[in-house]
């Protein structure tokens, strides 16, 4: 989205050297795998699988708007129906958790399949409107359908046993099996973004009427990263249902959308870390916050807004411009 | 008692009259939102909760300092749109020469500073506002009870909604206004003041944001969630409208309301994303909306 915006400075394509950039991508992904393995010594487990979880939906989020340059305001849809579905069939269906979290994962890439083929009919603003409209739409269906558990949720959700030997309800082993999904997932994006597809997204997000005039189909393009985004947000919300044994309202209600948009900004969007390190701010923030009630509302607000007028790059956006490397 | 498709005629033009009313909130909010997306290219996300501050302005001005509803009804979209020129100047204007989509983070951002800080100070179970004594009570028409009211919101939006796309398309000042929307540069050029037209025009768009609110207040509980769900909703009939025409937008409006509260007597289950659903068939048969002229 913000191709008109702010022009590609000239020492940002100099330092366009795929090798090196990939080296340095991969140490920073070592050092992440590396954190991970040591951080349940440092915090409070559970607190750092949530945490998780979200920096694996706002990564889902930035592949579409910072890679495809699509805004959407919806994505709480996909998060909190697949988190939804996960629930249920772990609980009520008995299902094992890998195959709860597939289920949820499943829904939420047909969802986005459905969504996104109608919002991309439309462009910019009313795109973001349309998502918007859709997942409130979900919303309404998640209040009044019986298995959602209205008002109250799916609570209790069994942990169960990966692949029926690993015990979940242990809180480390659970603890490494939503690592380990989020470095893949993170991986995943990082596959994507860096593939011959991520290269033409990229040039469609740019400029779209060239790419066109290339020969490109955007609409196609538009759509695969948009039902990507979708399940990998899903597989986010599906896993997340699991660690909190609990999917509630709050994971498909508009608020979430504007979380994560909030994370993705705040820490860099089109940034491949950006969006992890935004996401741990705020999780952090609504940790400390909780007590405040309304006033954790308020405090993201502010930050929103100075993110907008004074910030719109991003922590890893700053990082990454005085480096002079993408990150 | 008469009975159309076996539903009880009063049942059926009750709900017909409130489709009438939600229809009437959702011409005026939509109508505030094309009107500032004509000249600022942004859509305001703040609008909702803009709306709820007309409504507790009005609330406020009633407990706090003793004045009724009919001053009211003109001193808050006052003071809401005020609020909103400042927002505009300060804050919004930055952002005239970046993508489109910040001005909507920005108003969302700031919707959410408004909301939280109504909740911190007046908590979400909602407030009373009194029907003002000349419109309590109601009149039979024969076939149905109106509450006089409710016959008022409907005719008074109505009237502002008409007066607003008079003033656009009959006025110089509407002129100038159309003019700015088509080549800012050139109107500036011709010796018109577009920063201030564009301010106003802000101002004006929260006003009957805030005008909607006030209305609202004695139907609705005054709580300050009371918009953000309605907002969404309106960028739903936004979408299946087109913000091309001012006209467009009113019609849509009632039109939508109309079929909600249809929905709500036949098929009461969908009668919370049946707009949704329209939203997805205009996309599918014609995705600019039905009086819109971009691609």
């Amino acid at each position: 989205m913000s191709a008109k915006a702010e022009p590609v400075s000239a020492d940002a394509i100099l330092v366009d050297r795929p090798t090196r950039n990939k080296r340095l991508h991969m140490t920073v992904f070592l050092a992440l795998a590396g954190l991970l393995l040591i951080a349940p010594s440092l915090f409070y487990p559970f607190f750092l699988m949530k945490l998780l979880c979200f920096a694996l939906f706002a990564s889902a989020f930035n592949l579409l708007l910072g890679y495809g340059g699509l805004l959407s305001f919806g994505h709480a849809a996909y998060f909190g129906m697949a988190s939804y579905v996960s629930a249920h069939a772990a609980k009520v269906w008995d299902l094992s958790p890998e195959l709860a979290i597939l289920a949820g994962t499943t829904t939420a890439a047909a969802l986005g399949l459905v969504f996104g083929a109608l919002a991309i009919r439309r462009q910019g603003i009313y795109f973001a409107m349309v998502t918007l409209a859709f997942a409130q739409m979900t919303y309404f269906f998640a209040l009044q359908a019986p298995f959602t558990g209205g008002e109250d949720g799916i609570q209790a959700v069994p942990q169960g046993y990966l692949f029926g030997f690993l015990d979940l309800s242990d809180t480390m082993t659970l603890y490494y099996v939503v690592a380990a999904i989020f470095l893949l997932g993170v991986l995943l994006i990082y596959r994507i973004v860096h593939s011959p597809f991520g290269q033409v997204l990229k040039a469609i997000r740019d400029n779209e009427p060239r790419a066109v005039s290339l020969g490109y189909r955007a609409d196609h393009y538009k759509l695969a990263v948009f039902v990507l985004s979708a399940t990998l947000a899903g597989l986010a919300g599906a896993t997340k249902a699991i660690v909190v044994q609990l999917a509630s309202l709050t994971d498909v209600y508009w608020g979430m959308s504007g979380e994560v948009v909030l994370m993705t900004l705040l820490g860099g969007m089109g940034t491949i870390f950006g969006p992890m390190v935004g996401a741990a701010i705020i999780i952090t923030m609504q940790n400390y916050l909780a007590s405040l009630g309304a006033w954790v509302t308020v405090v993201q607000g502010v930050v929103f807004v100075i993110a907008v007028l004074l910030f719109r790059e991003g922590i890893v956006g700053v990082l990454s411009k005085w480096i002079k490397k993408p990150l | 008692m008469a009975e159309i498709f076996s539903i009880p005629s009063a049942a059926l033009y009750g709900q017909l009259l409130l489709g009438f009313i939600n229809g009437a909130f959702y011409a005026t909010l939509s109508l505030g939102l094309a009107v500032i997306f004509g000249l600022l290219n942004i859509i305001n996300f703040t609008h909702g909760a803009q709306y709820m501050m007309g409504a507790f302005v009005g609330w406020m001005l009633l407990t706090y300092l003793g004045i009724g509803y009919w001053p009211a009804l003109v001193l808050a979209p006052l003071i809401v749109g005020a609020i909103g020129m400042v927002i505009e100047r300060t804050m919004i204007s930055r952002l005239y020469k970046l993508d489109h989509l910040y001005g909507l983070l920005l108003t969302f951002g700031l919707a959410l500073i408004i909301e939280g800080l109504f909740r911190n100070g007046y908590g979400v179970s909602g407030l009373a506002y009194a029907i003002p004594p000349q419109l309590s009570g109601g009149v039979n028409l024969g076939f149905m009870f109106l509450p006089l009211y409710r016959g008022w919101v409907v005719v008074a939006s109505l009237v502002v909604c008409l007066a607003t796309w008079f003033i656009i398309e009959k006025t110089r000042l509407g002129a100038y206004l159309r003019a700015a929307t088509e080549n800012p540069t050139l109107v500036q050029a011709f010796g018109i003041n577009v920063p201030l037209l564009v301010t106003l025009t802000y101002g004006f768009g929260v006003a009957l944001a805030g005008f909607a609110g006030v209305l609202a207040a004695p139907i609705y509980a005054v709580n300050p969630m009371m918009g953000s769900n309605l907002i969404i909703v309106v960028f739903a009939v936004v979408v299946i409208g087109g913000m091309g025409s001012i006209l467009g937008a009113i019609v849509t409006g009632f039109a939508l309301g109309l079929i909600e509260g249809l929905t709500k007597v036949f098929y009461p289950e969908a009668a919370a994303t049946v707009i949704f659903v329209i939203m997805a068939l205009v996309l599918l048969v014609k995705p600019a909306g039905l009086f819109g002229k971009e691609g």
